[in-house]
């Protein structure tokens, strides 16, 4: 057996490699060599062949033959190997890997060793990589060691014991007792890793910070030393007292001081000295003066040491220092909630940081800007952002956008103004505008009826002036609009200012837009459903209409085709329906934001009402235009697919069979069984159409099969459950009876789920639910579901029944096993 | 992130209060890399659990990212769940990952006096120092920071410790040597 390369000759070889290649054969030689040489159990060189699987490892090279080697290395008695055998254990293991328990014992004997550079080693590598059953097994050795007398050791195990509690809390009962006592060692490193286990045991289990509290007059005087105390060479930082310890000690008084106005005022007279009288020409300054800030602005600090502490976060906000500008933001938008009016005063200064050159000071300048806004400076605050929108790195524009949309809704002074700033943020972030925000605009516009003019020329005259349809999301809200309110656009507002727009160019500029290949196809199906609905609109344009909308009977597109060839049926066939089937959309409600209180943080979120363009669990079935509670049933008519089986999925359960055929036929079915007289029966070319339906139908899971979520005094709730097994959503088709006698109204269905869910609650069909189950009331609940966990729902349902307020609550978890693998 | 946006305005109501800072578990640095303008790893410390195909997958966007940021800019930057603090060192970048609600300045403060110490034990510490003595540098940090916490805010005292423990080793192979020369001669 040759005597192996050194670790020196072999970093050196590897440098040497001219190209990659050269450098895998190297490393590939070598490692075979390793291999032998572990096979052969060389403990003379063990040692080294360790040391240059670690250099290996660095490399990024597979390195797993090392790790028994490594825990061969820390049983040996010599110095040398155990310290190469610790590095190795916690470079190359980690605390998944079962020779983790190896180690165990190892450690153990290890930290009796009378060295207390081996007890080092082992307690170094115990703090780096301890796992559950470690912490288990070694919390007491760890706790006599925390009781030695050499700071050396003391510092490391406490250490330990900071890892320790990180990794299963209920031990700390144990480091408890202690904590008082080391703190007053003298040794800083003793002290710092102290405060660090204070801190930590605090974190983890909150309800300790009652019982350190006594301990607040000690941090104190620590810290009064510290500040005191002349220059220590040992200690001292740019002419600072380990500024370390000092950091760390006010940031304990954070956790201690927060909702606790005695250990608050203890600590006032000490963070006022840190705070007026730290040097801030250095960074380590401006650390210190950093933690002290968030110290005072979370604690019940007195108003005069806030004010104080604003002030500072006004001067690093100037500060030349990038690295203070940041911290500056940072710290503004954690104050921001707790003082107001003390961050607005910088608000000009915020907003000119939105011009700096660096992602991260644009990211939190743009969120406290946000976080700025009220109603009194929002016209002048959303300017800026607009500007800043036009200009921003890509990657902030989304998120730019829609920030701007949520506090136009929530701030607007109003709707006109609501409304010119919708359209610039349309026409500026293009197509960065998020999806959910389309369906948000539709709606606004819709509930504000004064508007309709006004914002359809607007709309107009976007679409006219950026000719390139480029911007999805605008083409997609101006359709919407030119088609719902193309007669208004063409009169004008009632107060002049009127553009004249003829309504041919309406449709040539629509026929445009479906014919453009630039336009998407969600953007091409709002199109055609604007020109069908100018076909009513405008009655002098039927024709025209009519010949556009035939010319897509043809298009390559599923949805596009199916719809055109629909419509023209609707032209032909029906002609008498036609304008009643394509009459104005009732006006959407204000957003109410109170609506569900329950679910308040999915709340927010969801589109406000209705408007689902683009159910992602089914393709693109739904019509754009198509209101799912607002009751205008004949609306179905322009979606055969998901909706209409799954909203009449109770009346027409035979028929939903997965992957039937006769589903597209449902429409008819229903108009025989629902309201017969009012529908067409449904127009015969559909069979011929290949549609889209079908496909997306028979591809995912949906169980026929009722489960009973909810049965109590009379009411009755069904779920049935609808999931594309790729996509992560579910859709809860949800079905309310009531079997008594009297009839409950003012039904309210509210859902909670766990965070790692999302929820969103489409609008019921109803409130009353008629006795003796004559009717029911059906509402869609889509639950995303990234980690395909089983989902848990909580329900809240209220009603009221003979004129009694009922409020009842209920969980459903019986998920099975498809609606959520 | 929009939901981010959202919380951040929404809030404005009292009910915010406080809420930021204590929801966050535990506090310590997660990991340190060292680095070379090239992008090769120099050194790198998990302080979490994590395992080896991620650590790839970090340390490989995160040497991206921060080799695409410009001098101008700061030393931070929000990077996942993480807040990365970086600074670089003549050819070498030190980046570190902390929690969001760590203290970013004191970051730099520990990098810094990182870079002191190896400064010292090295004599004018440049990237070939580490490259050759990796374990070396494993050492110091080992006695400067441990279980992601600031074990030893004195530069000497940590230096002493490394030394004192080369002298271990030293006097370890110094008597081995003995030895095994003792062994040749049949002297054992």
């Amino acid at each position: 057996m040759p005597v192996p390369n050194r670790l020196r000759d072999l970093i050196r070889n590897i440098r040497s490699c001219k190209t990659a290649a050269d450098e895998r054969s190297i490393i590939q030689k070598e490692c075979a060599d390793i291999r032998n040489g572990f096979r052969e159990e060389d403990s003379q060189f063990r040692c080294r062949n360790v040391a240059k699987v670690l250099y290996i490892y660095m490399l990024g090279y597979p390195s797993h033959f090392g790790q028994l080697e490594a825990l061969k290395l820390i049983v040996s008695s010599k110095f040398t190997d155990k310290r190469i055998g610790y590095l190795g254990a916690m470079l190359l293991l980690d605390e998944h890997r079962e020779v983790h328990l190896l180690m165990t014992n190892s450690l153990k004997n290890d930290m009796e060793n009378s060295s207390q550079y081996v007890q080092s080693l082992a307690l170094c590598t115990l703090g780096n990589v301890c796992s559950t059953e470690m912490a288990r097994d070694l919390a007491p050795d760890v706790e006599k060691l925390m009781k030695n007398a050499n700071a050396y050791v003391k510092k490391k195990a406490i250490l330990c014991a900071c890892r320790i509690v990180r990794k299963v809390p209920e031990m700390m009962e144990n480091f408890i007792p202690l904590a008082k006592p080391l703190l007053a060692d003298k040794n800083h490193g003793v002290m710092l890793a102290t405060v660090s286990l204070i801190t930590e045991m605090c974190r983890k289990n909150p309800s300790m910070c009652t019982s350190f509290k006594k301990l607040v007059s000690t941090l104190v005087r620590i810290l009064k030393n510290l500040i005191m105390a002349g220059y220590s060479p040992e200690h001292d930082v740019n002419g600072i007292s380990d500024p370390f310890l000092q950091v760390h000690i006010i940031q304990l008084m954070k956790i201690l001081g927060q909702n606790d106005g005695d250990s608050s005022e203890a600590m006032n007279d000490i963070l006022a000295q840190v705070a007026t009288n730290t040097e801030t020409s250095k960074n380590v300054g401006n650390a210190i003066l950093y933690e002290t800030v968030l110290t005072i602005m979370d604690i019940k600090s007195e108003s005069g040491l806030r004010v104080l502490a604003v002030n500072i976060l006004g001067r690093f906000l100037l500060n030349t220092d990038k690295n203070i500008r940041y911290v500056a933001l940072n710290s503004l938008l954690k104050t921001v909630h707790t003082d107001m009016n003390a961050v607005q005063r910088h608000r000009t200064t915020v907003l000119d940081c939105l011009k700096d050159p660096d992602p991260s000071i644009l990211r939190r300048a743009m969120e406290l800007c946000f976080a700025l806004i009220n109603s009194t400076n929002i016209r002048g605050t959303v300017r800026e952002l607009i500007s800043f929108l036009s200009r921003c790195p890509v990657e902030f524009k989304s998120d730019c956008s829609s920030g701007i949309f949520l506090a136009a809704e929530k701030f607007s002074p109003n709707t006109r103004w609501h409304i010119d700033t919708m359209l610039k943020v349309l026409t500026t972030a293009g197509n960065y505008v998020r999806d959910d925000a389309v369906p948000n605009l539709i709606h606004l516009l819709s509930a504000t009826d004064k508007m309709h003019s006004y914002a359809s020329q607007k709309l107009y005259m976007a679409l006219i002036e950026g000719s390139d349809f480029s911007q999805q999301p605008l083409i997609q809200v101006a359709s919407w609009c030119l088609g719902e309110y193309g007669d208004e656009l063409i009169s004008g507002p009632p107060d002049g200012e009127l553009i004249t727009v003829k309504e041919d160019e309406v449709l040539v500029l629509l026929d445009r837009i479906l014919k453009s290949s630039v336009t998407n196809s969600v953007t091409k199906a709002y199109a055609i459903n604007a020109v069908m609905k100018l076909s009513v609109r405008f009655p002098s344009q039927r024709v025209k209409a009519q010949n556009i909308i035939r010319l897509h009977s043809v298009s390559h597109n599923m949805e596009i085709q199916q719809r055109a060839v629909e419509y023209t049926a609707l032209f032909i066939k029906h002609d008498v329906l036609r304008s009643g089937v394509l009459e104005n959309m009732p006006q959407f409600e204000k957003p109410s934001r109170e609506e569900n209180g329950e679910n308040s943080e999915d709340d927010d979120a969801k589109p406000p009402e209705s408007e689902v363009v683009i159910p992602n669990s089914v393709g693109q079935t739904g019509s754009p235009t198509q209101p799912q509670s607002n009751v205008d049933v004949l609306m179905d008519l322009v979606d055969l697919g998901s909706y209409a089986t799954s909203t009449y999925h109770e009346n027409n359960r035979p028929i939903t069979v997965p992957g039937d055929l006769d589903n597209l036929l449902d429409l008819g079915v229903l108009s025989n069984s629902d309201s017969g007289s009012q529908f067409p029966p449904a127009p015969q070319n559909i069979n011929g159409v290949p549609s889209q339906h079908t496909d997306s139908q028979a591809g995912s899971l949906q169980d026929p099969a009722e489960f009973s979520a909810f049965d109590k005094s009379g009411l009755k709730i069904s779920f049935f459950f609808e999931r594309d097994p790729s996509s992560n959503i579910l859709n809860i088709l949800l079905s309310a009876r009531n079997t008594t006698d009297t009839s409950f109204t003012d039904f309210v269905f509210q859902a909670a789920v766990p965070k790692s869910f999302e929820l969103q609650m489409l609008p019921p069909s109803g409130s009353v639910l008629a006795a003796n189950s004559s009717n029911s009331v059906n509402q869609k609940i889509k639950i995303t579901n990234p980690n395909h966990v089983q989902p848990r729902i909580r329900m809240r349902i209220t009603y009221n029944c003979r004129e009694e307020n009922i409020v009842e609550m209920g969980e459903f978890n019986r998920f099975p096993l498809y609606t959520w693998q | 992130m929009s939901h981010k946006l959202r919380q951040i305005i929404s809030s404005v109501q009292p009910e915010g209060i406080n809420q930021g800072w204590s929801r966050k578990s535990c506090k310590m640095m997660k990991f340190m890399l060292l680095f070379s303008r090239q992008g090769k790893v120099r050194l790198q410390k998990w302080f979490y659990a994590v395992g080896d195909k991620e650590r790839k997958k970090i340390t490989r966007e995160l040497v991206s990212i921060v080799l695409l940021r410009k001098p101008k800019m700061c030393n931070f930057l929000d990077w996942k769940d993480f807040k990365i603090v970086y600074k670089r060192y003549a050819s070498l970048f030190f980046c570190c990952a902390v929690e969001d609600s760590d203290n970013e300045l004191l970051t730099l403060e520990v990098i810094h006096r990182y870079v002191e110490i190896l400064d010292k034990y090295f004599g004018s510490v440049c990237e070939l120092d580490i490259i050759f003595n990796f374990e070396k540098a494993y050492f110091i940090l080992d006695e400067f920071l441990l279980a992601g916490e600031i074990q030893e805010p004195s530069k000497n005292r940590v230096l002493r410790a490394v030394e004192n423990a080369d002298a271990l080793q030293e006097e370890n192979q110094e008597a081995e040597a003995t030895r095994s020369i003792l062994e040749e001669f049949g002297l054992s």
